[in-house]
């Protein structure tokens, strides 16, 4: 498939994957979490549509990069913000594109640094090839075929589409 | 006077941190938004990131200091590095020598920041004029010259309260004259744009120079801080003052000590800062020191992510030529 999908279609889509996941945990104990920036677009609208207690938190991996040393201080930084503490929570983790899995691995090394979870599930909007550690979604919107010189891009907030950025 | 050039890179970007004169403004609001995002790791069960994992920064201190230290080790501490502390007399003679190679000396155990407190101003510039080019120092205070992460620290509390600083009123009140705070507190607020900075102090405390700083000076404390959205109070420096130049304490404090009674001639939400240590009963009362307008510990609070921003800036620069 290619990244021509109506993102709102692909959410409501994934909105009804995981109705059935949190239909089987305990719902005072089920917390979203977006990473910045994409993930958190994805992030909210999900939440509103599972109608989730608990409200959504907020995730900026920068300080928990593993190419920090490579490519420096992202001057774009956000703070995360998680509204409640995560011990015991079982944690929906949303991001836009799961690509090699560095991303998702610096967002769980930060979550347990505010502590001890029950369980990560991950969600993502689109997936692709590429994976560069052992780490698979839940729930996916769409799986992308891209070649590896395209990157794709979330464009937002307002309305979501993607954008695919050729690199020489 | 010195240059303060060399702090940046020819990229532009912050390699050292010896003074507030010369950043643009764009820089300073960088790093005030690095550091708002690193005030939630305070929050967090384990407070560490992990960013400057196997960076060693030494702290050089030669002149003595317990907040600015402490709130630089636990920042380095925080972002993942390693600290150490070297201790170094204020009495060392013979400095010139003896310090390039303790420097040398650093260098060669692979360090990778000096954070340089010294009596003299100058002084962190000077090592970094000497440092091997991967290292980075930070100026955490030269004699009466600049204190640049306190200016920041500064600024972040401010814009936490204020918001915008384009229509303030900042009153400094106190030892204009021995202060490296108040001298990079009057670049960072200027470069900043408040709408009014003005110095309040005895003719003897302000240095002739003052309002080519761009700042108003007064002499009468109610005065200077009437209608103030931020009254900062500087301790007096009595180990840099000669005796002639304060009657006496008791004198200072009559007349510009801030009571709760002075202060109503500032804004109603004005906020009381001081960069420690107050001395109590001299700068201001413990009725203001504690009062409800005092934002002083809270000044010590945003020190460590101000100090994690700047450090993890200057050492995380992309290599040179791959941005």
């Amino acid at each position: 498939m290619h990244p021509k999908h109506d993102v709102d279609a692909l959410i409501v889509k994934m909105a009804d994957e995981l109705t059935a996941t949190v239909q089987s945990l305990p719902l005072d104990d089920v917390l979203m979490i977006g990473i910045h920036t994409g993930g958190v677009w994805v992030a909210e609208r999900l939440h509103q549509l599972l109608n989730l207690p608990l409200p959504l938190g907020t995730l900026d991996i920068s300080f928990y990069r593993d190419d920090f040393s490579r490519i420096g201080m992202n001057p774009q930084v956000k703070p995360s913000a998680l509204p409640v503490a995560v011990d015991g929570k079982h944690i929906i983790l949303v991001d836009d594109i799961l690509h090699t899995g560095r991303t998702i691995r610096a967002a769980m090394n930060e979550i347990f640094d505010y502590g001890r979870p029950a369980s990560i599930r991950l969600a993502v909007l689109g997936e692709r090839r590429g994976r560069e550690l052992p780490i698979q979604p839940d729930v996916v919107g769409a799986h992308l075929s891209l070649e590896s010189h395209e990157h794709v891009k979330l464009l937002g907030p307002d309305r979501l589409s993607w954008s695919v950025v050729r690199t020489p | 006077m010195i240059a303060p050039n060399i702090q940046l890179d020819p990229q532009g970007r912050l390699r050292h941190l010896l003074t507030i004169e010369g950043l643009k403004r764009q820089m300073l609001i960088e790093i005030l938004d690095a550091a708002e995002s690193f005030t939630t790791v305070a929050g967090q069960a384990v407070k560490k990131v992990p960013l400057l994992r196997g960076k060693a920064i030494v702290n050089l201190f030669f002149e003595s200091s317990t907040r600015t230290l402490t709130t630089f080790e636990l920042a380095a501490k925080r972002l993942s590095a390693d600290v150490l502390k070297v201790n170094v007399g204020t009495s060392a003679t013979n400095k010139g020598e003896s310090l390039l190679d303790m420097l040398r000396n650093l260098e060669a155990m692979h360090c990778d920041m000096f954070v340089v407190r010294h009596a003299e101003s100058g002084a962190a510039h000077f090592i970094a004029s000497k440092v091997a080019p991967h290292i980075s120092v930070i100026n955490a205070g030269d004699g009466r010259h600049a204190h640049p992460t306190q200016a920041l620290l500064d600024i972040f509390t401010i814009r936490r309260h204020k918001k915008e600083f384009a229509p303030l009123t900042v009153a400094i009140v106190g030892d204009i004259m021995h202060s490296r705070v108040a001298r990079s507190q009057i670049h960072a607020l200027t470069t900043l744009g408040v709408s009014e900075l003005r110095v309040v102090a005895p003719k003897t405390l302000i240095p002739s120079h003052a309002s080519s700083l761009g700042v108003h000076v007064y002499h009468d404390l109610t005065e200077g801080i009437r209608d103030a959205d931020v009254v900062i109070t500087l301790r007096l420096q009595k180990e840099r003052m000669e005796s002639a130049q304060l009657p006496s304490e008791h004198e200072y404090f009559r007349q510009y000590g801030l009571t709760p009674e002075k202060l109503r001639a500032a804004k109603p939400d004005a906020i009381v800062m001081h960069p420690g240590p107050i001395n109590r009963g001299v700068e201001m009362s413990s009725e203001v020191a504690d009062g409800p307008q005092s934002v002083i510990l809270e000044q010590v609070t945003n020190g460590i992510a101000v100090r994690m921003a700047v450090m993890s800036m200057v050492l995380g620069r992309a290599p040179e030529g791959t941005v």
